[in-house]
């Protein structure tokens, strides 16, 4: 976890590079998640590949060695795993125990396992209020740490993470940053059909916060949104990060069965080539654009 | 004990510099003096129990110790899961503090009463329940608390007015001799058996009081007294599922332990359907008054 994002200014060259690392990051994360997948004959396939760039921007061009991360959506830590061995903090050989028997790395994240998991979360509704005391915290002890925190889109049927939206716009609590993966699908349905969300900006506004929209897969984009936070004005920032569960993968992509199926063989090798692919014409694109 | 847990949360706060208290917007007339005296170390969450139970592990993570306080069922039941899961499973020093457990807010209902908090509380992983029975309890129980690595839980009450000398706040005490019968008391209903007023009962009666839970070691002198009178009788303003007597019936056994006569005093809930005062719930339960006499009388009998 470094700090690598560019200095002041960075020039167009510095910005092609850049994106082109972020991609070559995330598609050795996905791969490395989805052999994990494999290899457990788990899902839960689909809320990694959610989030995945969101996750690689945050840790790598986002947030600073001493700023803490929340997945609150917990279902979606293999991705998490496989980031943190990509960036040393993890032995990747590790990476083939989890879902195992002993393993240090379950589906979901573990109790006081992993500096960078700073609590098991997976229940929902819990990571917002975590990153809102911790901020607490922070603040009184005059440091200016960071945290950010990524809930999903179903989250916000919990009463608790409202609660904590109502927390952190009164106590105007900047240094918490609320990104939502917003895929649309939750366990059982679209998020419309289960339990209507929208129109979230409105609702996220009203509760007082400076709302930044997003696409959760490209690069630009998110630091489009990173920078928007910069000029808040006093507002705690909520980026609706707009995604596919299961992106990237035709079978998979916005399905519910995505959160719950394995991959059979032939799933895993077309899942495996849709994703060179995708990320060939991904650096393509950030080399055209810079 | 609210003024006197008041008054200790003052004094501790002279004494450390990592202290937040929380609010779940309860505590009229009596928390003022803790926001004057923490300026901004005092949160009111407003009432939202679950944000504030999860802020609280969010500060303790961040090395600080939150003191969260609220009415008990809202303190213990309605944030539970963030309780286990963010406070307890982590092992964080979160200090949950519950006013007017049992019957404590009487009249105001059943919505208000806390007869499980205690065994809600005592299930959890890492977790400590203190249990003062005095007003001169509190101080020490929250200085024992702020010194505490565990979760913990306390238990308020309005405290027991105790005759004589009353050893200092601990796990087990002692609080009177007797001939023929052991009880075995959690908290301030501890007192009813004093106000029955009734000395010649009262002489047969050997009386503990528990400070803590999980119980720890039984004292040896309470296992010897146990044995010789065969007569055991625990008392407590709560339901009898995870409650104190199953945490002692638990210590008996383990220690090889079993009276004759085992009576277990305990809160049943609204059997008439009707409500009142503290004292007049209590009395329902044969907690207090000359239910709980009649008890007594069949248990040194018995």
């Amino acid at each position: 976890m470094t700090d690598s994002r560019p200095s002041r200014g960075p020039g167009r060259a510095d910005r092609t590079a850049e994106r082109v690392q972020l991609e070559e990051r995330v598609f050795a994360v996905k791969k490395r998640f989805l052999a994990m997948y494999k290899r457990a004959n788990a899902g839960h396939i689909g809320s990694s590949l959610s989030c995945a760039e969101i996750l690689v921007f945050l840790k790598c061009a986002w947030m600073r060695d001493r700023d803490t991360f929340v997945l609150s959506k917990g279902h979606a830590v293999a991705a998490l795993y496989a980031l943190l061995a990509e960036l040393n903090v993890l032995d990747a050989r590790e990476l083939d125990s989890f879902y195992g028997d002993g393993t240090r790395l379950p589906a979901l994240p573990p109790v006081n396992t992993l500096e960078q998991i700073p609590f098991a979360t997976g229940s929902l509704g819990h990571g917002l209020s975590l990153c809102a005391g911790m901020a607490v915290g922070a603040a009184l002890n005059r440091s200016d740490r960071r945290f950010f925190c990524l809930t999903s889109d179903g989250e916000l049927d919990e009463g608790s993470t409202w609660e904590a939206a109502l927390f952190i716009a009164h106590r105007k609590l900047t240094n918490v940053v609320w990104l939502i993966d917003r895929n649309r699908v939750q366990a059982m349905g679209d998020t419309e059909d289960v339990l209507a969300l929208e129109p979230l900006d409105a609702k996220l506004e009203a509760f007082g916060f400076q709302v930044v929209a997003a696409d959760g897969h490209d690069f630009a984009s998110l630091a489009a949104a990173r920078d928007a936070c910069a000029g808040a004005g006093g507002r705690p920032v909520a980026i609706v990060a707009r995604t596919a569960k299961g992106h990237g993968i035709r079978y998979m992509q916005d399905t519910v069965a995505s959160h719950y199926l394995p991959m059979d063989d032939a799933q895993y090798e077309q899942a495996l080539a849709e994703l060179a692919s995708a990320h060939a014409a991904a650096v393509a694109g950030a080399r055209h654009a810079g | 004990m609210r003024d006197e847990f008041a008054r200790a949360m003052v004094a501790l706060f002279g004494q450390r510099n990592d202290l937040v208290f929380i609010t779940g917007d309860v505590g009229y007339l009596a928390i003022e003096p803790i926001a004057e005296a923490y300026g901004e170390r005092f949160v009111n969450a407003g009432i939202a129990e679950q944000n504030m139970v999860s802020l609280a592990a969010g500060l303790a993570h961040e090395g600080h110790l939150p003191w969260v306080y609220s009415i008990a069922p809202f303190v213990a039941f309605r944030p539970y899961e963030q309780i286990r899961t963010d406070v307890c499973l982590h092992r964080l020093p979160v200090k949950l503090v519950g006013n007017g457990g049992g019957y404590g807010y009487g009249i105001m209902g059943a919505s208000h009463h806390a007869l499980e908090d205690v065994g809600a509380m005592r299930v959890l992983p890492h977790m400590r329940v203190y249990l003062p029975l005095t007003g001169a309890d509190v101080s020490p129980a929250v200085s024992l608390m702020a010194q505490d690595p565990l979760p913990n839980y306390l238990r308020l009450n309005t405290a027991a007015q105790i005759p004589g000398d009353v050893p200092p706040f601990a796990p087990w005490r002692k609080l009177k001799s007797g001939r023929k019968c052991v009880v075995i008391g959690m908290g301030p209903v501890v007192g009813n058996l004093y106000d029955l007023g009734d000395t010649a009962l009262l002489d047969d009666l050997e009386i503990w009081s528990v400070g803590m839970l999980p119980l720890g070691d039984a004292p040896p002198d309470l296992l010897a007294s146990i044995a010789e009178k065969q007569r055991l009788v625990t008392l407590e303003e709560h339901y009898l599922a995870c409650g104190m007597a199953e945490a002692v019936s638990h210590l008996l056994l383990t220690n090889g332990v079993s009276p004759r006569s085992f009576t277990s005093l305990h809160a049943r809930g609204y059997p008439s359907g009707r409500y009142g005062s503290q004292r007049w719930h209590q009395q329902e339960s044969e907690l207090g008054g000359p239910s709980l006499r009649a008890r007594l009388e069949q248990a040194v009998r018995g």
